[in-house]
C-alpha cells in the first residue's frame, strides 16, 4: 500500500491550483501544437522549456509533460482531418482516419481516437504506477540485439499493409529504407548518399520532411486532380446525437484499443523505441487480428483506436527510461530530461529515492492530465468539423502554408522545405501509378532504428546471426516476427486465391 | 552668404552631437534572437549543457534578446560546422561546440573549415572521462581489468558515442597501452553508452561523468581509473592513468564560438554573456556536480588552446589511422 500512499501524496501536488492550472494549460496547448502538422511535441516542448523559470520545477515538468501528452491527443486530429500526420507517433493514424474522414465520418474518427487515447493514457499510467522499478530493468535488459528482434516484429506486422500488389509494396519499401540511409552513418561515421555533399543532407532525411511532402503536398495534389471545382474536402456533420452515438458505438473498439494500449506502453519504455514503433506495431497487431482485416486501410474504426491507444500508452512508457535510468525513449522525453536537469532533478536510478514527492507528483499530474486532455480534446471537435467545412480553394493554400511552415520549423533549414516540395510530386506520383505510399513512410521510420542495432549487434557478435536467436528476449521476439511474416504465406496457401474478375 | 556660414558650422554641431549620443559609450547589443547552434544531437551532453546556458541567460536577463538553440548533429558535427562557415561575418550566430570542433575538419578535409578563422567566445568547461565497469564484474582496478581484457581478446567490448571521436580515441589509447584487442561498438549519445555498461551489454566504456553518475550512485557501474591529471573530488578511489605509470591525460571541451568574421564589438558582448554565465552559481553548481574542470578561458587565450588541442588531435588521429 506503500504506492497508494506515495500516490495520493502525488494528487495532493498535482491538484495544486497553480499546478492544475498548468496542467489544463499545457493539455489546450499540447493539443494544437500536435494539430499543427510538422510542428510535434518535440518542438512544443523545446520552444517552451525557458517559459518554465516563471514557475516551481515541479510545475515546470508537470506543463512539459501536459504538453506532451496533449500534442499525443492533438496527432491524431490532422491525421483524420488533413490526412497529414501531426507528428510521426500519428502515422498509423492517417491509414483509416483519413478514409473514415473522407467518407464524412470524421467526428466519430475523431471521438474515437480521443477515447482510445484515453485508454491507452489511462492503463499505461496505472502499469506505471505498479511497475516502474521491475520494468526499468526490463528496459535495461534490452541490448542492440533485442531492439532489432523488436524492429524485425514492427516490420512483420505491417507486412500485410500495402495492398495486394506485392512488388509494389517492396518497391515502396525500399525506396523508404534507402531514403533513411541518407546521412552520416552511426557505425563507420562517413556520410551515406549525400548527393556530392550537399549540406542538408548530413543530418539525413527526417521522416516529417517525406510525411509531410507525401501526405500534405502529395495528396493536396492529388485532391486538386479528383475533385472539380466547387468540392469540398468531405461532406463534414455534427451534432450532439452523432456524438452521443459515437461514445456509444467506442466499444466496438475497446479490443484494439486495450491491446494497443498494453503494446503502446511495452514499446514506450524500451529506449531508442518511443512512441511511433508502437502505434504502427499497435495497427498491424489490429489489423493480424481483426475479423475483418480487408477493411483496414478503407475506414475501419479499430486502424484508429490501436494506433492512438498505442502512442499515449507509449508516451507515458517513455517516461519510464527517462525518469529511471536517465535514458529518453523519445526526442520529446529528451528534452524533458534536459529541462529536469537544469532544475537539478537529475533523473536516473536515484530519481525515485531522492526527489519521491517530485516523481509522485508528476505521476499523478499525468492521470489529471489524461482525463483533461481528452475533455478539451472532445470539446474542440465541432471546431475542428467546422475547418472541414471549409471549401478547399481556401483550405488548399491554408494546408500548403502549413506543410511549408511545418517542415522548415524543426531543423530551420530550407534544404528540407525543397526536399518536401520534391516528395510532394513524387507522391503524387505514386500515388496516380498506384503505388502505396503507407511502407515507404513506416521504413524511413524504422529502416535506422533497425540498421543501426543490427550492425552494433554484429559487431557484438562477429557476424554471427545467431545472436538474435540465442539471447534469452531476443530469441522469442524473433520467432514472433518470423511468425508474422509466415502468416500471409500460410494463408495464402491454405486458401486458394478468388480469380479476380476484370 | 549669411545663411551659409550659420549653415555650416550647424551642421557641425549637428554631427558632433550625433557622434556624442552614438559614442563609444553605447555598447553591442544584439538586434534579434541569437542562434545558438549546437553541435550535436537532442538529449546529449552538448545538448544539456547549451540548454542550461540558455536558462541561465534567460533567468538572470543577460541578454537583451533571446537565444534559441538550433541542434545541428549531422556528420559528427559537420553540419554544424558547415553552418557556421556560411555565416561568416554574422553577429548573431553563436555555437556549443566539443571536441569534434577538432576532429570532424581534420578527418572531412573536404569540408574545407579552418576553425583559427572561427571568433572564440568562452571555453566554459572542460569535461572528464573515466573508465567504468559494471560492478557485476567484479573487477576493481586496472589490473584486474587488464587481466579479464586480455583474456577475452577481441570479445572485450567497448561501448561509445560514435566512430573517430572522443571514446574512440581512448580505447585505442588503452589497446595500445596495455596491449589489448579492445572492440569498440559506437552507440548514439553518452547516455545509450552508459545504458549499455548498467545492462551489461559491453564490458567497459570511456563515459564522461554526468553521464554514467546515476548509474553509479545506484551501484550499478564503477570507475576504475579517470583519464585526469589528478584524482576527481567526485570518484576519489579512481587512481589517474598517471598514478599507473602511464603518462595519459584527456579532456572534452565544452566552449562556445562565434561565427568567423563576427564584429569585435558583437564578440566583446557575447564574451561578456558567457563570462557572466560561468560566474553563476547555477553554472558553478551544475560543474561541481558533474565534476567537471577548467576555468573560462577566452581571446588569444582560446584561441592558443584550440590551437594545441588541434595539434594533440592530429597526432592521436594519425595514430589510430583515422587521417
Amino acid at each position: 500500500m506503500e504506492t497508494f500512499d506515495l500516490l495520493m501524496q502525488g494528487f495532493g501536488i498535482a491538484l495544486e491550483p497553480l499546478n492544475l492550472a498548468l496542467v489544463i494549460f499545457g493539455c489546450a496547448l499540447g493539443l494544437f501544437i500536435g494539430a499543427m502538422p510538422g510542428l510535434g511535441s518535440v518542438n512544443g516542448v523545446a520552444i517552451l522549456l525557458p517559459m518554465t523559470f516563471l514557475v516551481p520545477p515541479t510545475g515546470a515538468i508537470i506543463f512539459l509533460a501536459a504538453i506532451y501528452y496533449g500534442a499525443m491527443y492533438g496527432g491524431a486530429i490532422s491525421s483524420i482531418m488533413l490526412g497529414i500526420p501531426g507528428a510521426s507517433t500519428a502515422v498509423a493514424t492517417t491509414f483509416d482516419g483519413r478514409p473514415l474522414a473522407l467518407a464524412g465520418k470524421a467526428d466519430q474518427a475523431l471521438i474515437t481516437a480521443a477515447g482510445a487515447s484515453f485508454i491507452g493514457g489511462t492503463i499505461s499510467v496505472v502499469l506505471f504506477t505498479l511497475f516502474a522499478p521491475p520494468l526499468a530493468e526490463v528496459a535495461l535488459a534490452f541490448g542492440a540485439a533485442e531492439e532489432f528482434s523488436l524492429m524485425m516484429l514492427a516490420f512483420a506486422t505491417f507486412i500485410g499493409l500495402g495492398g495486394d500488389d506485392i512488388p509494389k509494396t517492396l518497391f515502396s519499401i525500399f525506396i523508404g529504407l534507402v531514403l533513411s540511409a541518407v546521412g552520416l552513418d552511426i557505425i563507420s561515421g562517413e556520410p551515406r548518399l549525400i548527393f556530392g555533399g550537399l549540406p542538408g543532407f548530413f543530418h539525413g532525411i527526417n521522416f516529417l520532411v517525406l510525411a509531410i511532402g507525401i501526405y500534405g503536398i502529395g495528396e493536396m495534389l492529388w485532391t486538386i486532380e479528383s475533385s472539380h471545382d466547387g468540392v469540398k474536402v468531405s461532406q463534414a456533420s455534427f451534432s450532439i446525437g452523432r456524438i452521443a452515438t459515437h461514445l456509444k458505438g467506442l466499444k466496438h473498439s475497446l479490443k484494439a484499443s486495450f491491446m494497443g494500449s498494453f503494446l503502446g506502453y511495452f514499446v514506450g519504455i524500451l529506449p531508442a523505441a518511443g512512441a511511433t514503433p508502437g502505434s504502427i506495431m499497435a495497427y498491424g497487431m489490429a489489423k493480424t487480428m481483426s475479423k475483418d482485416p480487408d477493411s483496414f486501410g478503407k475506414g475501419n474504426i479499430e486502424g484508429v483506436a490501436a494506433p492512438e491507444s498505442a502512442n499515449n500508452a507509449a508516451s507515458t512508457g517513455s517516461m519510464l527510461p527517462m525518469l529511471t535510468l536517465g535514458i529518453p525513449g523519445s526526442p520529446t522525453t529528451a528534452i524533458l530530461l534536459g529541462g529536469m536537469v537544469i532544475w537539478g532533478l537529475e533523473p536516473g536510478p536515484m530519481l525515485f529515492v531522492e526527489h519521491q514527492s517530485f516523481v509522485w507528483g508528476l505521476i499523478a499530474s499525468l492521470y489529471v492530465a489524461n482525463l483533461f486532455a481528452m475533455l478539451i480534446n472532445l470539446a474542440f471537435i465541432p471546431a475542428f468539423i467546422g475547418v472541414l467545412r471549409m471549401p478547399f480553394t481556401i483550405l488548399a493554400p491554408i494546408i500548403f502554408v502549413l506543410c511549408l511552415v511545418g517542415g522548415y520549423a524543426p531543423t530551420q533549414n530550407m534544404h528540407d522545405v525543397w526536399l518536401i516540395l520534391i516528395f510532394g510530386i513524387v507522391g503524387y506520383l505514386m500515388r496516380k501509378l498506384d503505388y502505396p505510399l503507407a511502407p515507404a513512410v513506416l521504413a524511413i521510420v524504422l529502416g535506422p532504428l533497425a540498421e543501426t542495432s543490427m550492425r552494433q549487434a554484429l559487431l557484438m557478435s562477429d557476424g554471427n546471426l545467431m545472436i538474435f536467436i540465442e539471447r534469452p528476449i531476443s530469441g522469442p521476439i524473433m520467432g514472433g516476427a518470423v511468425v508474422l511474416f509466415l502468416l500471409p504465406l500460410l494463408k495464402l496457401l491454405r486458401k486458394p486465391r478468388v480469380p479476380v474478375s476484370d | 552668404m549669411i545663411k551659409r556660414s550659420v549653415f555650416l558650422p550647424l551642421i557641425a554641431l549637428f554631427s558632433a552631437l550625433a557622434v556624442l549620443a552614438a559614442g563609444p559609450a553605447q555598447a553591442w547589443e544584439p538586434k534579434k534572437p541569437v542562434d545558438f547552434v549546437i553541435m550535436a544531437g537532442k538529449g546529449g551532453g552538448a545538448d544539456k549543457m547549451a540548454r542550461l546556458m540558455q536558462s541561465v541567460i534567460e533567468k538572470h536577463g543577460f541578454s537583451s534578446k533571446p537565444f534559441v538553440p538550433i541542434n545541428k548533429p549531422g556528420g559528427s558535427g559537420a553540419e554544424a560546422l558547415i553552418h557556421m562557415k556560411g555565416k561568416q561575418g554574422d553577429n548573431h550566430t553563436v555555437m556549443v561546440t566539443l571536441n569534434s570542433f577538432y576532429t570532424t575538419p581534420l578527418r572531412q578535409p573536404k569540408l574545407d573549415v579552418d576553425i583559427s578563422t572561427f571568433t572564440p567566445v568562452g571555453r566554459m568547461a572542460e569535461d572528464t572521462f573515466l573508465l567504468w565497469v559494471n560492478v557485476d564484474s567484479g573487477i576493481t582496478n586496472v589490473d584486474e581489468f587488464v587481466a579479464a581484457a586480455r583474456a577475452a581478446g577481441s570479445d572485450w567490448l567497448m561501448a561509445g558515442t560514435g566512430k573517430g571521436q572522443e571514446d574512440q580515441l581512448l580505447t585505442t589509447f588503452l589497446n595500445k597501452a596495455y596491449d589489448l584487442k579492445i572492440k569498440y561498438v559506437p552507440f548514439k549519445g553518452g547516455g545509450r553508452v552508459a545504458k549499455e555498461l548498467a545492462g551489461n551489454h559491453c564490458n567497459s566504456t570511456v563515459n564522461n561523468p554526468s553521464e554514467q553518475l546515476g548509474f553509479y550512485q545506484a551501484g550499478k557501474t564503477r570507475a576504475i581509473a579517470s583519464f585526469t591529471p589528478t584524482r576527481l573530488p567526485l570518484f576519489p578511489d579512481a587512481p589517474t592513468f598517471k598514478e599507473l605509470g602511464k603518462d595519459y591525460v584527456y579532456f572534452m571541451q565544452r566552449s562556445v564560438v562565434g561565427a568567423p568574421g563576427m564584429s569585435d564589438e558583437a564578440a566583446a558582448y557575447y564574451r561578456d554573456v558567457f563570462a557572466r554565465v560561468y560566474a553563476t552559481d547555477e553554472w558553478q553548481a551544475y560543474m561541481t556536480k558533474k565534476s567537471l574542470m577548467g576555468g573560462f578561458l577566452t581571446g588569444p587565450k582560446l584561441k592558443a588552446y584550440w590551437a594545441r588541442e588541434k595539434a594533440v588531435h592530429e597526432v592521436i588521429l594519425k595514430d589510430i589511422g583515422e587521417i
